[in-house]
């Protein structure tokens, strides 16, 4: 049987989306530092205002450095094509801002990233759009939770901080025979992982500041449009399926079909709301998707290490990461994620709030700081950073102790980073 | 757009411009007929500027494809009759611009229907278009890989790479989510009235109107040469080549390709 003839993925990390520049030839992607496009004529302008035409004219909708770093990452997911945004929240903000109106529910994951649970319950509510959490490993909550006025399920597809392993195949299918998409969160997964529009998911959000961009040193994020999902079924998303004045009565699905998401996300949610990626984030990030398959396969070896070296640790109370076997989602992973589950884990100290204290007082190569995905390890306490804004009984709901730490394993040698967090452990049990 | 054709819905994209506006009664009315698996919106680079500069466009969904309704027709001579019942329901002569099969069906459409056709562009096809066997194996299992051997194959080599002329879009990806997502059986149906198909030269002779044949000299499923005699039996056709792109020129090189068709409907 013949093969497609497509670029396999480690080359598209590097490759896609770019051609070397034609008039001087640079074999990095130039960074395009410019706010706008001298048009050919009036008539290019008019062309490329109106959507007739395709093209840059003004860099919050698009640029020749962002536009590089979209297809790319289109191309790594699988999907028709993707929006870079400012940062992560503003990805999942303009995702939801482009299908969904005032008086519409979100079904959502309640173990998800304490900034998203605080937009879906606190913030979006003042729009009118208001949210259901369920528990992501039970498709079943998901169905039940659904209302006529649902538009949207979304989940992370690897939990933060407790790595709950999303089915993505088993909620999608949920979703769609209610005739409504799935949006993943999977920045812990990058497609190199887990490539979730392959298993069902219709739009895939990323903080591109993390592993995708892996060095700490942009904010940005990603909206993927999978292009697999018909906006025009029933009518339920007429932000895509019925005539739109801002562009002279266009309707997405019908002049753009399975690229209408981005389209619209692009033309409406670039133009008015403005949280678009600027070019110099987009060089920097590009440089870490240039070696995302490298830089993940190490992250996942080192983080396979440190398991192990936890498992093996008087101090540590509990370990939670897919590749354990004490995981709930253990076989779930072993069979999404033949790669490996990820490089972020959690685990409880003996001791509690204060031992959690005098553990991350104690680590000394490991940064104590709100990210992670860095090429550096990185640790914190959730229940008193990320996650303080949520309650004590959504905090349990979502499985946040206050002894848990979570670990972002880095690419250092795996030696240093077990004997520092070995050390901090031992640390952590004097009183 | 939704219409009725031969008593069945057909729907087509208009560039959100009604064709029947007052101001455009005398403009060119452009029917864009997309290719095997595909759908109208092949045509968006075309569609929406047409419509806005001095044509009335319809880039059509084929009978079982896109949202019109099914089943899909089963040979190129049925669907150029479906072409003059389109022509009919659209209440004018049609300038058809047809891609890969739309191309056969714009060929045997233009030589059958005499002035129901005013003038024909075709773009991505050969005198023959035989199938890969194992396109059409996997077409026939209904298998994802028809969807991933077409998209790879469709587009030039710069494809490969990507810089799509629409930011952030990524056009073999599209490629392949527009054939996934079309109905089970018609690629393969498609991928077979197209194998099937042996009267594009004689057709090609015996056409009259104007007509523009657009090729891509990099195109690896019509290879350039296999349009030759297409070329030779029009006789008067004006040949548009283009160095860069593939089997898709509407989609791979847009600007050059609505160049193309301004200097076919506007020749003065």
């Amino acid at each position: 049987m013949v093969e497609p003839d497509h670029h396999r993925f480690d080359t598209r990390a590097l490759h896609a989306g770019q051609r070397p520049d034609p008039v001087t030839g640079s074999r990095a992607v130039p960074i395009h530092q410019t706010t706008s496009y001298v048009f050919d004529s009036v008539d290019h302008a008019a062309g490329l205002f109106n959507l007739e035409i395709s093209g840059h004219l003004y860099s919050r909708i698009s640029n020749p450095t962002v536009a590089v770093l979209e297809e790319r990452i289109a191309s790594l997911e699988g999907g028709v094509g993707a929006v870079c945004t400012s940062s992560g929240q503003a990805a999942l903000h303009l995702a939801m801002a482009t299908i969904l109106n005032a008086g519409d529910h979100v079904v959502a994951s309640r173990n998800i990233y304490g900034g998203s649970h605080n937009m879906l319950n606190l913030t979006m509510p003042r729009f009118g759009i208001t949210t259901t959490f369920v528990n992501p490993r039970d498709p079943q909550a998901f169905d039940e939770a659904i209302r006529p006025e649902t538009r949207l399920v979304f989940a992370e597809t690897l939990g933060n901080p407790g790595i709950e392993v999303l089915d993505v195949a088993a909620v999608s299918g949920v979703a769609h025979t209610h005739g409504l998409p799935l949006a993943v969160d999977s920045t812990f997964a990058t497609p190199y992982l887990m490539r979730p529009i392959d298993h069902g998911a219709d739009i895939v959000i990323h903080s591109v500041t993390k592993f995708l961009g892996g060095h700490g040193v942009a904010i940005g994020g990603v909206v993927v449009d999978g292009g697999r999902f018909d906006w025009a079924a029933d009518g339920k998303f007429p932000t895509l399926s019925e005539p739109y004045d801002g562009y002279h009565g266009i309707t997405f699905t019908e002049e753009f079909g399975t690229a209408a998401l981005s389209m619209r996300a692009r033309a409406e949610g670039l133009r008015d709301f403005g949280g678009c990626m600027s070019p110099a984030n987009a060089f920097y990030l590009l440089q870490g998707v240039e070696t995302l398959p490298v830089r993940m396969a190490r992250h996942v070896d080192n983080t396979l290490r440190v398991v192990e070296m936890l498992d093996a640790h008087d101090a540590v109370s509990w370990i939670s990461h897919p590749c354990h076997p004490s995981h709930p989602d253990h076989d779930l992973a072993a069979r999404l994620y033949p790669k490996g589950a990820g490089a972020i884990l959690s685990f409880g100290v003996h001791g509690g709030r204060e031992a959690g204290r005098r553990f991350i007082e104690a680590v000394e190569l490991a940064s104590h700081l709100a990210n992670v995905g860095d090429a550096k390890t990185l640790v914190i306490h959730p229940g008193s950073t990320t996650h303080q804004q949520m309650s004590a009984e959504d905090l349990a709901a979502a499985g946040i102790g206050e002894e848990l730490i979570r670990l972002s394993v880095g690419l250092e040698d795996p030696d240093d980073i077990c004997a520092d967090l070995s050390r901090a452990l031992r640390a952590s049990q004097r009183t | 757009m939704y219409l009725e054709v031969a008593g069945r819905s057909a729907h087509a994209a208009t560039g959100a411009m009604a064709i029947d506006r007052p101001e455009v009664t005398d403009a060119p009315l452009v029917v864009l007929v997309h290719g095997a698996g595909m759908d109208r919106t092949v045509w968006s680079h075309q569609t929406r500027w047409l419509a806005h500069h001095g044509s009335r466009a319809v880039a059509v969904d084929l009978p079982g494809h896109g949202r019109s309704d099914g089943p899909p027709l089963g040979s190129i001579a049925e669907l150029a009759t479906w072409m003059g019942d389109l022509s009919d329901a659209l209440g004018g002569p049609l300038h058809v611009a047809g891609h890969s099969m739309g191309a056969f069906i714009g060929l045997e459409a233009a030589a059958t229907l005499g002035d129901r056709i005013a003038s024909l562009v075709v773009m991505g096809l050969g005198a023959s278009m035989p199938v890969h066997p194992d396109l059409q194996a996997a077409a026939d299992a209904d298998d994802p890989l028809a969807a991933d051997l077409m998209a790879g194959w469709m587009h030039g080599p710069d494809q490969k790479f990507g810089s799509n002329p629409t930011p952030g879009m990524s056009m073999t990806g599209t490629s392949r989510a527009v054939i996934e997502t079309s109905p089970a059986g018609v690629l393969a149906g498609d991928l077979a009235l197209c194998a099937d198909y042996d009267g594009a030269v004689v057709a090609a002779a015996a056409i009259t109107c104007p007509t523009t044949v657009v090729l891509g000299t990099l195109d690896r499923m019509t290879p350039r040469r296999g349009a030759q005699p297409l070329v030779d039996a029009l006789g008067h056709a004006t040949v548009v080549e283009l160095a860069t792109s593939g089997h898709a020129p509407m989609m791979e090189d847009p600007d050059a390709v609505r160049s193309a068709l301004l200097g076919h409907l506007f020749p003065n």
